[in-house]
């Protein structure tokens, strides 16, 4: 039996090509000072011929790697992405293909910008049940794909990115170090944010999206501690969903974080990549020990649907 | 009941806050994109203030009808 599971190594892939807010304002009307003011990105990265699951794949291997096990200790594969354009194969059997990962339980998962801590809770719970013992959980998009970039309300918000983390059960009597998993939805507010019908768009409805975000959200990120047993002030590290600078001071205003709590703004130089944005904020917050082993760090994700999902977690 | 000039000084104070905009600019007739650089998602921001400073409910689909300071003004002394 174990007692739960806990992240041991992350991973995380971005494309090469830098696009800037001036590039976008060679096209578009728009400015690098209104974007900066308004959604605190200054450049994102862009994919050229790479797939969500080429994406994946670099991100995964990395973290794979980070993590000690070889691919045949994996036995589950979990791809959070909303932006995967194939219907069949689904990414996570193509990453397990390209990283020889002989029979994963492997399946995709879709909720938008909040998938990553949705497939953490899920591979969690694989693991709690003994149905996975170590399990690797991706959130990779390509929203290049899906913006529109004549349309300057949304084309300045997105990037494209891969993040990975490896999923370990922990024996019994140990502390887990993947807290439960808070997980909802608002279904009635679902229109706001699309990406809808054959060879889509995102559009959404910003002001709404923001409100709900700015308003809604810190109480559900209240409870994902209290169901962890850790009290806000013992945050060592908050990753939200980085969609908006705006929102995430919003959030953190409510939540009552104290300055000495590490929230990335990874969104300045990678835009919003959806359910990517938290697994790539945190490997690189990892990757440069900004927050030390085990301490315990919140991760919160929300976005279409609208959906949102978090779990306090055990620094890698 | 608040009166109108006690609700703009009260909305002259959450702009202030929220959008950094000076209090002597606040008046009734001002837009609050045009003439108070007040971007969509002050706005917003405005808006979750002043719910909570008057008491009211000011529903998503209310807020692009509240183009001027009397606009607002006049939706929260009607509904508060």
């Amino acid at each position: 039996m174990t007692a739960g599971s806990r992240i041991v190594a992350m991973g995380h892939y971005q494309p090469s090509r830098v696009v800037t807010n001036d590039d976008l304002a060679s096209t578009i009307d728009t400015n690098d000072a209104w974007i900066k003011d308004r959604v605190g990105i200054a450049e994102r990265r862009i994919a050229g011929s790479e797939t969500v699951a080429d994406m994946a794949t670099y991100a995964a291997e990395k973290a794979l790697a980070n993590s000690g096990l070889s691919a045949a200790d994996i036995d589950m594969v979990v791809v959070a992405t909303c932006t995967s354009i194939d219907r069949c194969p689904n990414v996570a059997t193509r990453v397990a293909a390209k990283l020889g990962i002989a029979a994963p339980a492997a399946f995709d998962l879709n909720t938008a910008c909040s998938g990553f801590s949705y497939a953490v809770g899920t591979a969690d719970h694989a693991i709690r049940a003994g149905a996975a013992r170590n399990a690797i959980v991706i959130g990779a998009e390509k929203l290049s794909d899906v913006t529109d970039w004549t349309d300057r309300s949304t084309a300045v918000l997105f990037g494209d990115a891969a993040g990975a983390a490896v999923l370990t059960g922990v024996p019994d009597g140990e502390e887990p170090g993947v807290g439960p998993v808070l997980w909802g939805s608002a279904p009635d507010k679902g229109d706001v944010l699309k990406i809808e019908g054959w060879q889509p768009y995102i559009h959404q409805e910003g002001q709404i999206v923001f409100r709900w975000a700015t308003t809604a959200l810190a109480p559900f990120a209240r409870q994902a501690c209290e169901k962890a047993g850790v009290d806000v002030s013992e945050l060592a590290a908050f990753v939200p969903h980085q969609a908006n600078a705006r929102i995430i001071d919003g959030i953190v205003k409510r939540l009552g974080l104290g300055p000495d709590v590490v929230v990335p703004k990874d969104l300045a130089v990678s835009g919003n990549t959806s359910a990517a944005s938290i697994p790539l904020a945190l490997s690189k917050l990892v990757e440069r020990r900004e927050v030390p082993a085990g301490a315990p760090v919140l991760l919160f994700g929300f976005g279409g649907g609208l959906t949102y999902a978090g779990q306090v977690v055990r620094c890698p | 009941m608040a009166t109108r000039e006690e609700i703009t000084s009260g909305l002259a104070e959450i702009l202030e806050e929220v959008a950094g905009v000076n209090p002597d600019d606040v008046a009734e007739g001002k837009s609050f994109t045009d003439d108070l650089d007040v971007d969509s998602l002050s706005m917003v921001e405005v808006v979750v203030a002043a719910e909570e400073k008057f008491g009211v409910k000011i529903p998503d689909n209310e807020v692009q009808n509240l183009k001027t300071v009397g606009d607002a003004v006049s939706y929260i002394e009607a509904n508060h």
